[in-house]
């Protein structure tokens, strides 16, 4: 969208990437959130609380005893037909774990705001992708968002999906504590009708209902529990395409749309660097300078991570060397990176040979400065010139031995 | 007859026709049965209160024992009770009896 186009709307406002997804839950005019405060997600209940308390938002903010507790109280407001939304970090996820799969198993529509944050222990309240990478096989389909303008979208691009028919899973939006949650950025918030006319909201065939009974949350025995498995794994399947749909509906409402994985500079590399979250931009920096230098680098990003996309896989493929950045560690799994992990089994079923190097980085919110992202971007560029053997465990970039 | 399959199945596992369990006649697991002696039963609803599966009836029939009428009647619904004994065990005045379903277990 061209500036002029921005500046006509008027609507850019400064704010925290944990204001955006109050901003967007307000827009989206949930009807329930239940929380319990954990560092860094606080604020965006905190804001939320405010729009309560105002008469901004017209909705019931249950404050429940554990995040255990406060996931479970959405799902029963969804069940019952209410557009529900909670948010968390790090242990409060990890206390949800249980509950994460209730709410894909009974096929709950919801939003969940995940402020990505390390995991104990030692304790730590500082942003890394432990939590988000952990959580990544529990049924929810993930968002991952760059920026505070994408947390904001993200949000509404989430009610959206999850309420599908075709689709009627939880939606888990990840922004990153800190470098996203707590850094103020221009954000376009959107006439809060229009985002209404958007997310419209359906009255869903089955619900709890006293006037039509029906039983949520029922027991599933050897003869029937496999079924309703398949059945969730076909909707995660169709939640791609759907997410596509609905991606370039909003486009056509906000004239703004993000593609699950993006390729920057691809041409006429000789390598991709794989990345996503905040640090995306850091990376992309990176790439920037060092193409200056004549390293022909590019950058793939992953903004959808549950599904994971399939064309991740059929673009990367075309590549010899690939590059993953990925600030979790997948303790004792077989590449250390839980997205390693991913994209090298998607090339492998693809029966692509690309040589995949991991670099883990940004651990525990350990600072990822502007020369470590030069650092992984000219690694990967000595390695794709054959200057360097491609290193079978992780690189951990700016870790002290 | 083939059973309802993946794209049968409401999603997630929800009922949309309820009562279901009316189906599951859950009697069958039972391996001891409570069989209460109608003498003995001073119509206190404890066992009723306390059953888990809501197994124990309590019947309009009127019954009269040592001296004493009542109105009511507490029975057994074999179709659901498992056998787990809470009503014995909390029968104030012993009239439940926990017998075995087969004679040599």
């Amino acid at each position: 969208m061209s500036m002029n186009k921005v500046l006509e709307k008027k609507l850019l406002e400064p704010l925290s990437g944990n204001h955006a997804v109050a901003y967007a839950v307000r827009d989206c005019d949930v009807d329930v959130i239940s929380a319990y405060p954990i560092t860094p997600q606080t604020t965006i209940v905190e804001k939320l609380a405010e729009f309560v308390a105002s008469g901004e938002l017209d909705a019931e903010f249950l404050h429940v005893e554990s995040e255990h507790s406060a996931l479970s109280a959405a799902i029963g407001a969804a069940a019952s037909g209410a557009r529900a939304f909670t948010a968390t970090s790090s242990q409060g996820l990890a206390l949800m774990y249980e509950v994460l799969f209730i709410a894909s198993g009974m096929r709950i529509p919801m939003v969940m705001a995940l402020v990505t944050r390390a995991l104990s222990a030692p304790i730590n309240i500082w942003n890394d992708h432990s939590d988000l990478m952990a959580s990544q096989d529990t049924g929810w389909i993930q968002l991952v968002s760059t920026n505070n303008q994408e947390a904001y979208d993200f949000i509404i691009i989430g009610y959206k999906l999850s309420e599908r028919e075709d689709v009627m899973l939880p939606v888990m939006v990840a922004l990153d504590g800190y470098i996203q949650s707590h850094t103020i950025e221009p954000v376009q918030l959107e006439d809060p009708e229009i985002v209404r006319k958007f997310v419209p909201k359906k009255k869903r065939p089955v619900t709890l209902d006293p006037e039509k009974p029906v039983s949520f949350g029922t027991l599933g025995d050897p003869d029937w529990y496999y079924e309703f498995k398949i059945q969730q794994v076909e909707a995660l399947e169709r939640a791609y395409q759907a997410y596509k749909e609905v991606s370039s509906e909003f486009s056509q409402y906000f004239g703004r749309s993000y593609e699950p994985f993006q390729i920057l500079y691809g041409e006429d590399s000789d390598a991709i660097l794989v990345v996503l979250g905040a640090h995306t931009g850091t990376f992309l920096k990176a790439v920037e300078m060092a193409r200056r230098e004549g390293m022909k680098i590019g950058l793939g990003v992953i903004r959808m991570l549950r599904p994971f996309p399939p064309e991740v896989s059929k673009y990367l493929s075309q590549y010899s060397f690939i590059g993953v950045a990925d600030k979790a560690i997948n303790f004792g799994s077989a590449s250390g990176s839980y997205l390693t992990n991913d994209i090298a089994t998607s090339l492998y079923l693809e029966g692509a040979s690309s040589r995949i190097t991991t670099y883990i980085y940004g651990i525990g919110g350990r600072p990822v400065k502007i020369e470590d992202a030069l650092y992984v971007v000219r690694h990967l560029w000595r390695i794709s010139k054959r200057l360097e053997e491609v290193p079978k465990k992780p690189v951990f970039v700016g870790v002290r031995y | 007859m083939k059973k309802p399959g993946v794209k049968d199945l409401y999603i997630g596992a929800v009922i949309i026709n309820p009562p279901t369990s009316l189906t599951n006649k859950t009697g069958s697991w039972r391996v001891i049965r409570p069989v209460i002696d109608q003498d003995r039963c001073i119509r206190c609803r404890i066992c009723w209160a306390y059953c888990p599966d809501a197994a124990i009836l309590e019947l309009d029939q009127p019954y009269e024992a040592g001296g004493k009428k009542y109105s009511i009647t507490y029975v057994v619904n074999y179709d659901y009770c498992k056998g787990c004994g809470i009503c014995a065990a909390e029968c104030p005045v012993k009239a439940i009896k926990m017998i075995p379903e087969v004679e040599k277990l």
